[in-house]
């Protein structure tokens, strides 16, 4: 496991998700006013774009069906589904985020 | 005829006298009333303060009333002395009037705590018109106001300034908000709710002096520190105006002692209002000053016998979207039991304080609808044992008639009124009554707060055999509004941004549902001067295309009328092949388009295109389908080709409640299939047919006319005002054929097309200032909303190999 520096705070905006690739994975981030979260941009239903999704409170609704996903553990909550996406440590430091990815990921890069 | 002489034209003593009118009793009536205005509804001057209403709007009685009823009516005479031997009133003007009985409704006025400076300009108090025209006079942009006072008048008045555009601070010296009516955890929670509507609340602030030179400039509190103010409202509660009484020589206590029959120590003499004090009690509340006058009516009228036995002290603050209503008790003590309920996130707080298994008191914050329930167990004095379970939440009805079927007749539905169950049956039964316009009109229920309209609705709903159900349904349950509220509540309460409404009206929250649907709301409403919150808007809204199922979006450009050139066609042939787009088709619209291209290529895509947006990503206007018309057509009778590409000049980037296909055809052959449109435009020999409500989708519709008009125009103009009403008018995500099936094309034309010029010219003026701040949204590829707008962001660390 390893923190990456990704961008700067500032790039996400308020109650908006952006993706970033890290490694072999495509990360969507996302900043909830008070702090910011990180999932898998990849919906378990058809793989649409999380990070383009309308946020809700600490969930994202995913653009393509509306399924929608919960930022904190992963785990969809729209439709009942037992399935969940990957979720991802986040950290700020001097205003650029980090986000903490398994180091399978990054060798596979 | 005996003379009865009414002092006090106000709220109390005219409800009275609508009750002795109503008892066929024979009076010569002289109201002397010390305002220069009709009898008005006191309750709602605070929405006057704020905009919502006119001082027009609020007159209960207007002069005709006074005619009608043969009552001598002395507007602005203030009377200044009783003689209860001579039996005659005296007024400022030097008038004397003899009376056979008199009524004294002087109510009260404001209190005024000893603050130095006071008689300083720009202080206000908030009783009657007056004050509030003198503060409106006062209350713009900016101006820094401080409101002494946060019990109920004084937050009303707070809100209302704040809606002027005021900077409003509320300066309290208590350490509670409403502290008459609410416990400390209910103040905390209406701070909370205050606050999040942009008024500043300071407690525990004892107001020494006003400190200024002639105009007030500021506070100055007891601990030495300062507070700037360009305007000061003083609502620190009210005293009854007992003078007059006092000079009747009437037993006097806090105000006029009255018995249960409120009657004085005079014969002759009688007080209602908030004059009076009875057992002990003065009340400045509406609902209970009916009463006594009900009471009062009968007593003078020689119908002795009904009697007023005290009230229930209930409250409700009349600021939108804050519910707060206190009833009874709200202190426990050791005899009584306490159910709580409490919702910090929604900022919901329910108590209720039960004595022997009865309901002895009720405080309700952020959540008010189930108030009339509680006032009515605290009333009845209802054995609560058998409801123990469901004191906080009735238990789900499935039958919307049930709720109001549980109601005794004798429960009261509108407070402000006072008018109860069995008064709204009987009007329905007796007096034909089918809408809320008839029973408003017919027994002023809902006329006042308007809180109680649901319940009204639903009682109509229940009894009145001609019913219509108006299809009310809430726009989702993070804002639990319907939209024509909500396009109310916006308005009035100036709310500019997604965000506030959620805020202020809602969970604070929105998801994918509500948040497009009053990002809709706020542009149209301000007419695109609103706080534009791109995180409320769809992926289609926030980068101007449309998301495909990969991910990747589709790019239609606008080609106005289906009308374009080889040059354009050849810009377009070179962008497909330069960004590999994976597909050219052409649409049904008469466009192009260019599907499978990635975000970050967008704003180079429009660039290279040099085309404006088509729209074809969002609720709004799509395109303009024409036909040939006169131009090459040998059967064309009108320039179709024209007529198209400038109407859809007019109306393009502008947003509508869902998405809005057009067409102009030059002839009735209708090439441009006009008649399965939105908005159509149907050429014939010298004239334009003007067609809505077209639809060919899942099902198909033939549109409506809405007009026929001589000159391409006048066509345009029609096509415009309808467009616009459209706007404001529909459901978001309401098709314009749902809307005409909804609302009917009978009503539609004759608010659009036959409406009085004035009201087209509105229309068309909103349109117009809609186009003016409209631009085309790939302009955004110069001037991103956002840095990473479009950007694909690259992690700061390259990845180890």
């Amino acid at each position: 496991m390893r923190w990456v520096r990704v961008t700067e705070t500032k790039n996400i905006p308020l109650r908006e998700g952006r993706a970033v690739q890290i490694g072999s994975e495509e990360v969507a981030i996302f900043n909830l006013g008070d702090r910011y979260l990180a999932v898998s941009n990849s919906c378990p239903h058809r793989g649409g774009p999380l990070a383009d999704g309308i946020v809700s409170g600490s969930t994202v609704i995913c653009p393509l069906h509306a399924w929608k996903v919960c930022l904190d553990s992963g785990d969809v909550e729209k439709p009942e589904v037992c399935v969940k996406v990957d979720t991802y440590p986040v950290s700020v430091e001097d205003g650029v985020l980090l986000v903490q990815i398994s180091d399978e990921e990054e060798i596979a890069a | 005829m005996e003379e009865l002489v009414v002092v006090g034209n106000g709220m109390a003593g005219i409800a009275c006298l609508e009750q002795i009118l109503k008892h066929s009793a024979k009076f010569n009536v002289t109201v002397f009333g010390e305002e220069t205005h009709v009898n008005y509804n006191r309750i709602l001057l605070s929405s006057v303060l704020a905009g919502e209403r006119t001082a027009e709007d609020i007159v209960i009685n207007p002069l005709e009333w006074y005619q009608k009823n043969g009552i001598g009516l002395r507007l602005g005479v203030r009377v200044v002395n009783v003689d209860p031997v001579e039996r005659t009133v005296t007024g400022d003007d030097g008038c004397v009037t003899r009376y056979d009985k008199l009524l004294l409704a002087t109510g009260s006025t404001a209190f005024i705590p000893p603050i130095e400076g006071v008689q300083r300009t720009n202080v206000f108090t908030f009783r009657n018109l007056e004050d509030t025209r003198a503060m409106l006079a006062g209350a713009r942009e900016g101006v820094k106001a401080v409101v002494i006072g946060g019990g109920l008048l004084g937050l009303e008045a707070a809100r209302g300034l704040q809606l002027r555009g005021c900077d409003v601070t509320v300066v309290h010296l208590p350490d509670t908000l409403m502290n008459m009516q609410l416990d400390s955890t209910g103040g905390a929670y209406l701070r909370n709710r205050i606050e999040r509507l942009g008024v500043r609340v300071l407690l525990n602030r004892s107001t020494k002096a006003l400190l200024g030179n002639g105009k007030v400039e500021g506070l100055e509190f007891d601990d030495g520190e300062t507070l700037e103010a360009e305007m000061v409202v003083i609502a620190a509660g009210i005293r009854p105006n007992v003078e007059l009484g006092r000079q009747a020589g009437l037993y006097i206590n806090r105000g006029i002692v009255v018995n249960d029959y409120m009657e004085t120590s005079d014969p002759r003499i009688f007080a209602v209002g908030e004059c009076v004090e009875h057992r002990g009690k003065v009340y400045g509340l509406v609902a209970p000053l009916f009463e006594q006058g009900k009471v009062l009516a009968a007593t003078l009228t020689r119908n002795k016998g009904p009697v007023f036995t005290g009230w229930t002290p209930a409250a409700k603050l009349k600021v939108m979207g804050v519910d707060v209503f206190s009833a009874g008790e709200f202190i426990e003590d050791d005899a009584s039991e306490v159910v709580r309920y409490e919702d910090a996130a929604l900022g919901i707080y329910k108590k209720l304080l039960v004595r022997d298994n009865r309901l002895a008191g009720v405080v309700l914050v952020g959540d008010a609808a189930d108030s009339n329930r509680y006032m009515e167990w605290i009333r009845s004095k209802a054995d609560l044992l058998v409801r123990r379970k469901n004191l906080l939440f009735p238990e789900p009805v499935a039958d919307a008639g049930a709720g109001v079927a549980e109601m005794p007749d004798s429960e009261t539905v509108c407070g402000c009124m006072g008018v109860t169950k069995g008064a709204i049956i009987a009007a329905i039964h007796e007096k034909g009554v089918n809408t809320m316009a008839q029973l408003k009109e017919c027994t002023r229920a809902s006329t006042g707060c308007g809180s109680c309209s649901a319940t009204c609705q639903a009682l109509l709903q229940a009894v009145a055999p001609g019913f219509e159900a108006d299809a009310k349904k809430v726009l989702c349950k993070c804002v639990p509004f319907t939209q024509e509220n909500l396009r109310e509540i916006i308005r009035s309460q100036q709310l500019k941004s997604v965000q506030e409404v959620l805020d202020v009206y809602g969970n604070g929250v929105g998801c994918e549902i509500c948040k497009p649907a009053l990002s809709y709301l706020v542009d149209v409403i301000w007419c695109g001067t609103h706080e534009e919150d791109r995180s409320a808007r769809f992926i289609n809204d926030r980068v101007h295309a449309n998301i495909q199922r990969d991910g990747t979006f589709s790019v239609v450009p606008r080609i106005r009328g289906g009308v374009t050139s080889p040059a354009e066609l050849r810009r377009i042939a070179d962008v497909a092949e330069k960004y590999a787009v994976k597909m050219v088709k052409i649409t049904g619209s008469q466009r192009i388009d260019l599907l499978g291209v990635r975000k970050a290529d967008l704003p180079r895509v429009w660039h290279d295109l040099g085309m404006p947006s088509g729209q074809a990503y969002t609720k709004g206007v799509r395109m303009v389908k024409t036909c040939v018309g006169t131009e090459f057509c040998r059967f064309g009778v009108q320039d179709a080709m024209a007529a198209g590409v400038e109407l859809e000049r007019r109306l393009e980037n502008l947003y509508t409640p869902h998405k809005t296909k057009l067409g102009v055809t030059g002839c009735p052959r209708n090439c441009a299939e006009v008649t399965v449109k939105d908005i159509g435009l149907v050429g014939q020999e010298g004239s334009w047919q003007v067609v809505v409500g077209g639809a060919a989708g899942k099902h198909v519709r033939k549109a409506d006319l809405l007009i026929t008009v001589q000159n391409t125009e006048e066509a345009l103009e029609a096509a415009m005002v309808f467009f616009q009403y459209y706007r404001e008018q529909a459901n978001y995500l309401e098709r314009v054929y749902d809307f005409i099936e909804r609302v009917g094309i009978e009503k539609i034309r004759k608010e659009t097309v036959y409406a009085p010029a004035a009201q087209k010219r509105a229309l068309l003026r909103r349109l117009q200032k809609s186009k003016t701040v409209a631009r085309d949204a790939w302009l955004e590829r110069e001037t991103p909303i956002h840095p990473t707008q479009f950007v694909q962001i690259q992690p700061m660390e390259a990845m180890i190999q």
